[in-house]
């Protein structure tokens, strides 16, 4: 099976033209495959490193600095809890314990419906709104439990 | 000179160092681990801290990374105050935190950086009571073992492997604490330098997995310094004995030389020593013919009496010479037959080449260069040659040689050269020229601002032309092809625009006129003001020292034998079904009326002669050996030969004896010998200076081999006696083979180990050297024997080869280099055995489709008398018209080339 469609390929290509270095593009390359895929499996980082004529090394050394590039599988909607010192003051360990009793999963877990996945985060330069949370992109702050349960509604 | 202060007291240290390397320098000991003399500094793993004052009214002063700040001068700092004394301890604390604290089950215990470091900090009590990470190791292959826990995040080792070695298959992982250093997943590290990592990484996370198989302790270690036998660069190493076995081989540091580095050949190649195909007894065939191998085990003395039985009954017997043999055995044994009887060991056409080599070094304006000085070379071109699988550790250091002209950029920016960081930083991918003209591709392409694959005719003539375009007195090639000779004048204007050019060549492709070429370029180089370097590499450790003795040409013995006018043969560490066609050779051994040989592995010819006398290898060897430089230096034994086996040189001189050859010199002795050498051969008559003599003496004593923690010396032969016997005398060399003697810093060429109080670690080197990565105290070891004449420009050659043209039907086939597989000797280690390519028949992917052949299939190559079927292997950067053979691998060796060879229809 090709393991990178030729849309991914071009769009690579024209994500990471004016990149100096093939290594600059690593992380935009990852990005766009995972952007596609959900998640980058090590077939096609080993694909992304033939296509950038990197080796698999040195895809992976960038892939696995970066906590939001998935070398595994994760859920629909992928929640980022940050326990970092503003929201750890704030106590975001209430809202992390709610969250894992109402999903049932802790940091790095996915739920059996593979609708969540749970990671933690370290400030999401969201400070003045502690404790907050970031669900695919969008940032939810001065977050109780009762908002949370609102919250999650919204993703299915 | 910049003065700086150090907890109050005046020093004056070098301009432009960092305080770290300018206080290890004046002798103190300040902890470090990312910062290393040749990677430099990178301020990752803060443990070198100091205190820095603004000026003598500053109290309080700051603390920062020693390694990270300039001494300049007036600098003021503190190594003892208290504050950073803390600093350092809390920083120990914390490296240490997930450390298994495993030493005793460690292979690097007892010699470890990280050891010395945290008791020179002050860390000696745990409090972390929690769960520490652990990791999964990988299987990295024969070479490296690997054991991830024990891992600082210093990140030296990527440090080496990627920025230093250029090596791809190996990175850093993860981030926080879950950081790992290795490969995506279990395999063989591929880089050719890999080995250093055992030697870099301060912990045991990398170490030595050949020596694993053989344990012992550096402690306990019998150790002597002595040189690399398996290339012709003259790498400097240390090697260690225990229990009468080869343990492994370290790194021996030497300024001009390798520095604080080998390759993986040099390092794991020993194994040879002990392996299966080593001889301990001597052996002599009783009756059958030859080739029936049936030999038997006989004592010295019957052995000393065939000798001599042989030796009356031959009418005329030839020497043959090895340019893997000493210069004392080689010599001995041309005394032995005598001058006109002593033939060199290497095929006619190799030793054409080494003597033209000789005489372009000799009589020529351009100085061969160490490879310190190849470092510091800004320009560079490659004619003909695979540098990193003939001279592996030159690679190492041309690496290195294009990161100098970009230096520029750091200067300009006034960044200090040891900011590694920084520098890399500034500079990026920037790299200065190196060109590689060769017929096909090879391990530094990935440096090289343009290679060109062509035919070595084509490469003679494109290296004519390019001297030519630097100087218009050498002769031009005036039918050259626009694209060549466009390419000419592109390397002749980065050649020109360069401060030190160097120019590498060699024998690999087989071609006097490439060699030419090459001294054209760097005479032309000459002429313009320009301190041009030439470097060939040569295959053998000690091919220049042989063929600076000189002898017969192989051809004249051979055809000396078959016409009858010799009856008999003496061959000394020599193979020669390496050095002629098999049938060649099997015509001239059957001829022979007597075979002698005189090695220490069981080759074909040793298979086929009469009597093996068993001689000891490099490692129970005191001699000395001529590098491709030019330098002369000195190896000495780590242990006695054990039992039956003799020294080459002594074996001959007990011959002498036996037959009474009376002579002035005695043989026996190696001073005797290299005198004699020098008294004979002008050009060696520094000889007997490249090591203190054998009466040398510091304090009356002599420099012990064993540590002076060396143990169990007393119970150690407990099975046999429990008397403890008196150690064997080293009557050859200032070395004893005990631990009693002069434990301080002897000369370097006599250093048989690196340990300092609190420096356990390899890393205890900064203590024999005057000044931090510069000469070893005392000056470092080995005597260049050959220097330019400064006042002579070289006559050009003028003889240009016709240019190569492929008709199809007539292959020109060349010879293709293996780091792992073309040198002998290393070759039959277990562990190197396994990195050794099956034998192939290399074709670029155009000539195989149009012959037909893929990947892996049979094809069937005649070359002369020679007829091989073999594997073909698509190499896809090897010029079209060419066939690359490896020849020297085991299973495919004795074919001189370059050769005419054809294709046979299936
Ligand atoms: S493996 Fe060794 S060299 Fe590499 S970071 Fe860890 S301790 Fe340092
Ligand atoms: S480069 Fe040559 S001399 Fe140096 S370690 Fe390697 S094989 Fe030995
Ligand atoms: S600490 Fe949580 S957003 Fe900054
Ligand atoms: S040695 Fe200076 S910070 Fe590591």
């Amino acid at each position: 099976m090709e393991m990178l469609s030729d849309e991914i390929k071009s769009e690579i290509q024209c994500g990471t033209g004016a990149c100096p270095t093939r290594r600059c593009a690593i992380l935009e390359a990852l990005e766009i495959v995972q952007r596609r895929h959900g998640w980058v499996s090590d077939e096609r980082l080993k694909a992304v490193a033939d296509f950038l004529n990197l080796t698999v090394e040195e895809v992976d050394g960038v892939a696995t600095f970066y906590n939001r590039i998935f070398r595994r599988p994760v859920g629909r909607h992928v929640i980022l809890v940050c326990d970092s010192v503003s929201c750890w003051i704030m106590g975001f360990e209430n809202i992390l314990v709610h969250i894992t009793k109402r999903l049932g999963i802790g940091f790095g877990e996915t739920t059996p419906d593979g609708r969540f996945t749970l990671l933690p985060i370290q400030c999401l330069g969201a400070c003045e709104q502690a404790p907050a949370i970031m669900i695919d992109g969008t940032l939810h702050g001065d977050l109780t439990p009762d908002k949370i349960d609102e919250i999650l509604k919204g993703y299915e | 000179m910049a003065r700086i202060y150090i907890d109050n007291v005046q020093y004056e240290v070098p301009e432009g160092q960092n305080i770290l390397s300018a206080c290890l320098s004046l002798g103190f000991d300040i902890p470090y681990f990312c910062w290393h003399p040749a990677l430099r500094s990178v301020g990752s793993c803060r443990m070198c801290a100091v205190k820095q004052f603004r000026d003598e009214n500053d109290a309080r002063g700051h603390i920062v990374m020693s390694c990270m700040t300039p001494a300049d001068d007036g600098t003021r700092i503190s190594i003892d105050d208290n504050d950073v004394r803390e600093f350092r301890a809390g920083v120990i604390e914390w490296l240490m935190i997930n450390h298994p604290h495993d030493c005793p089950v460690c292979d690097e215990g007892g010699e470890c950086h990280l050891q010395d470091m945290t008791v020179m900090s002050g860390h000696v009590y745990r409090r972390y009571r929690f769960k520490k990470r652990t990791y999964l190791n990988q299987n990295l292959g024969p070479f490296i073992n690997h054991e991830m826990n024990r891992c600082i995040q210093c990140y030296r080792c990527v440090r080496f492997y990627r920025d230093y070695a250029g090596g791809r298959d190996f990175n850093v992982f993860g981030i926080n604490n879950r950081i790992y250093f290795g490969r995506c997943n279990d395999g063989t590290l591929e880089n050719e330098f890999s080995g250093n990592l055992v030697e870099v990484c301060p912990t045991g996370v990398f170490t030595d997995k050949t020596l694993r198989k053989h344990y012992a302790r550096k402690w306990d270690m019998q150790t002597a310094p002595s040189i690399c036998p398996h290339c012709g660069l003259g790498c400097n190493i240390i090697v260690g004995e225990r229990y009468g076995s080869l343990r492994r081989i370290l790194n021996k540091y030497n300024h001009d030389v390798n520095g604080y580095f080998l390759c993986d050949r040099g390092r794991f190649g020993y194994e040879f020593v002990d392996g299966p195909s080593r001889i301990r007894q001597p052996l002599s065939r009783h009756d059958g013919d030859r080739s029936d191998g049936s030999l038997k085990a006989v004592e010295k003395k019957e052995a000393l009496d065939l000798f001599k039985g042989i030796s009356m009954d031959s009418a005329r017997t030839l020497g043959i010479g090895s340019p893997r043999a000493t210069l004392e055995a080689n010599f001995s044994l041309r005394q032995l037959v005598g001058a006109e009887n002593f033939c060199c060991g290497m095929s006619e056409h190799e030793e054409r080449l080494v003597s033209s080599i000789i005489d372009i070094l000799r009589n020529g304006p351009t100085y061969s260069p160490s490879l310190r000085d190849v470092e510091m070379c800004d320009a560079v071109l490659i004619l003909g040659e695979d540098v990193t699988n003939v001279a592996p550790r030159m690679a190492l250091s041309l690496r290195q040689s294009v990161r100098e002209k970009p230096m520029e950029i750091a200067d300009s920016l006034r960044i200090p050269r040891w900011a590694d960081a920084s520098v890399r930083q500034a500079v990026q991918d920037e790299k200065g020229p190196l060109f590689i003209v060769s017929p096909m591709g090879s391990g530094l392409d990935d440096i090289a601002a343009r290679t060109l694959h062509i035919a070595p005719d084509d490469i003679a003539r494109l290296g004519f032309q390019v001297a030519h375009e630097i100087d218009p007195d050498s002769p031009p090639v005036l039918d050259l092809p626009d694209e060549l000779g466009r390419f000419a004048a592109h390397i002749s204007a980065a050649l020109k625009s360069s401060r030190r050019p160097l120019i590498v060549s060699g024998t690999s492709c087989g071609t006097l006129s490439v060699i030419q070429a090459a001294a054209n370029i760097a005479w032309s180089l000459s002429r313009t003001e320009r301190i041009a370097a030439l470097s060939y590499t040569l295959p053998e450790c000690n091919t220049l020292g042989l063929r600076l003795i000189g002898g017969l040409s192989m051809t004249d013995c051979f055809q000396k034998v078959l016409s009858g006018e010799v009856d008999s043969l003496i061959i000394l560490e020599n193979d020669l079904y390496r050095r002629a066609e098999a049938l060649l050779v099997k015509g001239v051994l059957a001829k022979c009326k007597h075979v002698i040989v005189i090695d220490h592995i069981l080759n074909r010819t040793g298979k086929e002669s009469d009597l093996i006398l068993p001689a000891g290898t490099f490692a129970e060897t005191t001699g000395t050996l001529v590098s491709s430089e030019g330098r002369c230096q000195r190896q000495f034994s780590v242990m006695p030969p054990a039992g039956q086996t003799q020294e080459s040189r002594i074996w001959i001189s007990d011959v002498m004896a036996a037959l009474g050859k009376d002579s002035a010199v005695n043989y026996s002795t190696i001073e005797n010998i290299a005198s004699e050498i020098a008294r004979e051969f002008p050009v060696f008559k520094d000889l007997t200076e490249v090591s203190p003599p054998v009466n040398f003496r510091v304090f009356g004593q002599k420099i012990p081999r064993q540590a002076h923690r060396y143990s169990g010396r007393t119970a150690m032969p407990a099975n046999v006696t429990v008397h403890e016997p008196k150690p064997p005398d080293d009557p050859e060399s200032p070395l004893s083979f005990s631990m009693e003697g002069y434990s301080g810093i002897p000369p370097a060429s006599v250093t048989p180990r690196f340990w300092a109080p609190s420096w356990n670690s390899c890393q205890a080197v900064n203590k024999f050297q005057k000044e931090i990565a510069g000469v070893s105290t005392g000056g470092d070891s080995g005597k260049r024997l050959i220097e330019p004449l400064t006042t002579e420009n070289g006559v050009y050659f003028s003889e240009l080869p016709e240019a190569f043209n492929f008709d199809n039907t007539k292959w020109v086939v060349i010879q293709s280099f293996h780091i792992f597989g073309s040198e002998e000797l290393s070759s039959l280690g277990d562990s190197v055995s396994q990195r050794i390519p099956n034998p192939y028949i290399g074709l670029n992917g155009d000539d195989a489709a149009s012959l037909g052949k893929d990947n892996g299939c049979m094809a069937q190559l005649i070359i002369g008398n020679v007829s091989l079927k073999l594997p073909v292997r698509i190499i896809p950067t090897l010029c079209s018209g060419l066939i690359a053979l490896p020849v020297g691998i085991p299973g495919l060796e004795g074919v001189n080339l370059p050769a005419m060879g054809k294709i046979m229809e299936d």
